[in-house]
């Protein structure tokens, strides 16, 4: 399969500390690949990376875009990797626009295809172009996604005033909403009920077979990305370990040294 | 809470007498430094008037009505509704009778009519107490109570504001509209459209910014130089000098952007202090601390205001055939305010609907969600310092034709301050809030006017007042700009608000 994204010896460097370690790894598009690993194993750093939160010390991140050419993720500013590259991504602690409505929420998203069609301002200052017809689109854009995650209800509320996993959803409707090719998801399950993990394994595998979107997504919750994902990458110390299919990698034993400790050397080690 | 309502706790006069004697402590050592002398003036007598009774009565009323606060919050209402009821009769007879002055406590009818308020709020609330046993409420309750009520008078805009602003069209010819209201008035819409300008950056796009007087010294100073170097009409020069002061805005924004909350506050006062120096300084250009004189008044289409016409042409009042008034140019001055200020407001609720609008408010909320989602954040952030630049430019090309004389000294940190109060105590992004703060924080010194210098205390009491009950400003209330359900708002704003 074509990778969307290929990552080429990633490295990031904080001071003397190595966060990513000339990490390696392919998304092949249009499927889930789930980053896992222990906690402090540089997912989020890889992410940060991806989306222009960092600049990475070396290392190369190229995304082939299906409508253009290449993108070089890495030479880009923040803002335009979601706005040109077509990479949205959701946080590990939620970062909704709390005191803004829902549906506000997912207008902000459409912020670039409702500026041109506002003429950068000046045109709908003045009353000339079509941005009623491009808002009323938005917000169609909108209410389908609404409808997806069950929000339609509370579309005028303040999302701040959400309960917990709605808010989770809505961040991820949100980012579907700048109409990306590939989503970064930064542990979308923490936090949820197993109903409502369920729901969220759902509404991704529609977001990957319907809307033909790449998933990313760092999880722990092993429910979560044995049963979703196409394609596993196994971080630990900012070094990958393993990399494959789940059935794969679950049988790894780098992987499951990594998660239990070293194996049965000493019996005290033994425990998670 | 409600529970205590049935046993009135006991009440532990110590610590209420302690409390209440520390607070006419306070008042005794503030007062002493503030009120308890006086420089006379009057060559021969002492040179210091010693006014150690107003001092001791300050201590007194403070004590007595901490005392009442300290009953009020244990339950025991009657005693306080019987004490601050007699006390607030006797005061505001004493007041509307002017019986013997020697009764009333201090020497201004200010100071006594508010301590007579006081003490008619602070019987009004034992008789609350009294009839609703125990409503003595948590923060949260009163905090959600008062948003819902800040709600409502959001709801009631949709008639207030046109209201007000009949009455702000209507105000030149209600009877009591004599020169001095209107040049309050003035003052007050100039200050609520500095207050509106601003709300774009503070209130909407989240930039605490100290420095705006420097776009309204840029304003000033452009429409000024303009006219008197090249000789042009206000009209004219009114875009250029939003265009300059947004030119300001975006020179000063690029560099500094990029620093956040307290950091940016403090670039910006910085800028507004080098403003201030550089007009001051650069004598050649801008005459220093002289000011430049002689700046030409607004016309009415080209018509000017004025008693004589000039050679071959007309005057407003001889081109309509009507007499000739001195107090037409004041009134024209009220409405060309007005009309900048309806502007402001105009473009900035139009705006708010824009995407702009809405990445400003994004922004304000969460910056780093902002990036992830595409929105420029540097030039989101430099669209709004230079919109809400443009408006200060335009109040100050109005401010210099008001005066007809502007020097660097009317551009002073002060100003920020006080246009930056309004917006804060209105309520961030509350336009109306803007308008009730501007009419307390403007309107109310002139009030004060009685007590000299000591009125800008008015000023801090308000803001203390208001901070204490509350702190997120006077109104504020976020109606979001765009529904899916177009029904009554709390019809589908169920969103729980405790």
């Amino acid at each position: 399969m074509n990778p969307l994204l290929s990552v080429e010896h990633l490295t990031m460097r904080f001071g003397g500390l190595v966060a990513v370690d000339n990490v390696s790894f392919d998304a092949p598009a249009t499927s889930i690949t789930a980053v896992i690993g222990p906690n402090g194993a540089g997912k989020t750093t890889v992410f940060n990376c991806l989306t222009g939160f960092y600049k990475p010390t070396s290392g190369c991140m190229r995304l082939r875009h299906p409508a253009h050419s290449e993108f070089l993720l890495e030479r880009m500013e923040g803002h335009a990797i979601p706005a040109k590259a077509g990479v949205a991504r959701t946080f590990q602690n939620i970062r909704l626009f709390p005191g803004m409505s829902v549906l506000e929420n997912l207008l902000v998203a459409q912020h670039n295809v409702l500026m041109r069609a506002s003429g950068y301002t000046i045109g709908a200052l003045l009353g000339v172009g079509g941005y009623a017809a491009a808002e009323r689109r938005a917000i169609d854009r909108a209410r389908y996604w609404l409808e997806r995650v069950r929000l339609t209800d509370r579309a005028d509320a303040d999302a701040g005033s959400l309960p917990y996993g709605a808010q989770r959803r809505l961040e991820i409707v949100r980012a579907m909403c700048t109409g990306p090719v590939m989503l970064c998801l930064d542990e979308p399950a923490a936090g949820l009920n197993p109903r409502e993990s369920a729901e969220l394994n759902e509404l991704l595998t529609v977001i990957r077979d319907e809307h033909r979107v790449t998933l990313l997504l760092i999880e722990h919750d092993m429910s979560v990305v044995m049963e979703i994902s196409d394609h596993i990458v196994v971080l630990d110390y900012g070094r990958k370990i393993s990399e494959g299919p789940p059935a794969a990698v679950r049988n790894d034993p780098k992987v499951i040294r990594a998660y239990l400790g070293e194996e049965m050397e000493e019996d005290e080690e033994a425990r998670p | 809470m409600r529970a205590r309502a049935a046993a009135p706790p006991s009440v532990d006069w110590a610590r209420a007498l302690k409390d209440a004697g520390l607070v006419a402590g306070i008042v005794v050592l503030l007062a002493i430094a503030l009120a308890g002398f006086r420089i006379q003036d009057e060559s021969g007598g002492p040179p210091l008037a010693y006014r150690f009774n107003d001092v001791v009565a300050a201590a007194l009323i403070a004590f007595l009505g901490r005392l009442g606060i300290a009953a009020l919050r244990a339950q025991r209402a009657v005693p306080v509704l019987a004490g601050a009821l007699v006390f607030a009769i006797a005061l505001s007879g004493v007041l509307v009778f002017g019986a013997d002055e020697q009764l009333l406590p201090f020497q201004s009818t200010v100071l006594n009519g508010t301590i007579a308020l006081a003490a008619w709020m602070l019987s009004a609330r034992a008789a609350w107490l009294v009839w609703h046993a125990a409503s003595e409420t948590s923060t949260e309750v009163r905090e959600a109570r008062m948003d819902r009520l800040s709600a409502q008078v959001q709801k009631l805009a949709w008639w207030v504001g046109p209201l007000l602003l009949g009455l702000a069209v209507a105000l030149p010819f209600l009877p009591w509209a004599d020169r001095r209201l209107l040049d309050i008035a003035t003052l007050v819409v100039t200050y609520i459209m500095l207050g509106w300008g601003l709300n774009i950056v503070v209130g909407l796009a989240g930039l605490l910014d100290l420095g705006y007087v420097a776009f309204y010294a840029v304003g000033a100073y452009s429409y000024a130089l303009l006219a008197l170097h090249f000789d042009l009409g206000f009209w004219v020069c009114l875009p250029f000098a939003g265009i300059m002061a947004a030119f300001a805005g975006i020179l000063l924004g690029f560099p500094v952007l990029r620093l956040r909350g307290d950091y940016l506050a403090i670039v910006t006062l910085g800028f507004g202090e080098i403003v201030r120096i550089i007009l001051l300084n650069w004598y050649a250009f801008t005459k220093g601390p002289d000011g430049l004189s002689g700046i030409p008044r607004p016309t009415f289409f080209g018509l000017p205001i004025a008693r004589e016409a000039p050679e071959g042409g007309h005057s407003f009042h001889s081109f309509f055939g009507l007499e000739y008034s001195p107090v037409d140019r004041i009134i024209f001055l009220y409405y060309l305010a007005l009309a900048l200020a309806l502007l402001t407001n105009l473009v900035t609720l139009r705006i708010r609907r824009l995407p702009v609008g809405r990445a400003w408010e994004a922004l304000r909320e969460d910056e780093i969600a902002c990036r992830s989602l595409g929105v420029h954040p540097r030039n989101t952030k430099l669209t709004a310092f230079a919109i809400g630049a443009m408006f200060g430019g335009f109040g100050g090309s109005f401010f210099a034709t008001r005066q007809g004389f502007i020097s660097p000294e009317s551009f002073t940190f002060l100003e920020s301050a006080i246009i930056l109060a309004i917006v804060v105590l209105g309520g961030m992004g509350s336009q109306i809030g803007v308008v009730l703060a501007a009419i307390l924080l403007i309107g109310l010194p002139e009030v004060f006017r009685e007590l000299n210098q000591y009125r800008m205390l008015a000023f801090g009491l308000a803001m203390v007042a208001i901070m204490a009950w509350r702190p997120r400003g006077l109104l504020a209330h976020r109606e979001p700009t765009v529904r899916l359900y177009h029904g009554p708002p709390d019809a589908s704003d169920g969103g729980p608000r405790a």
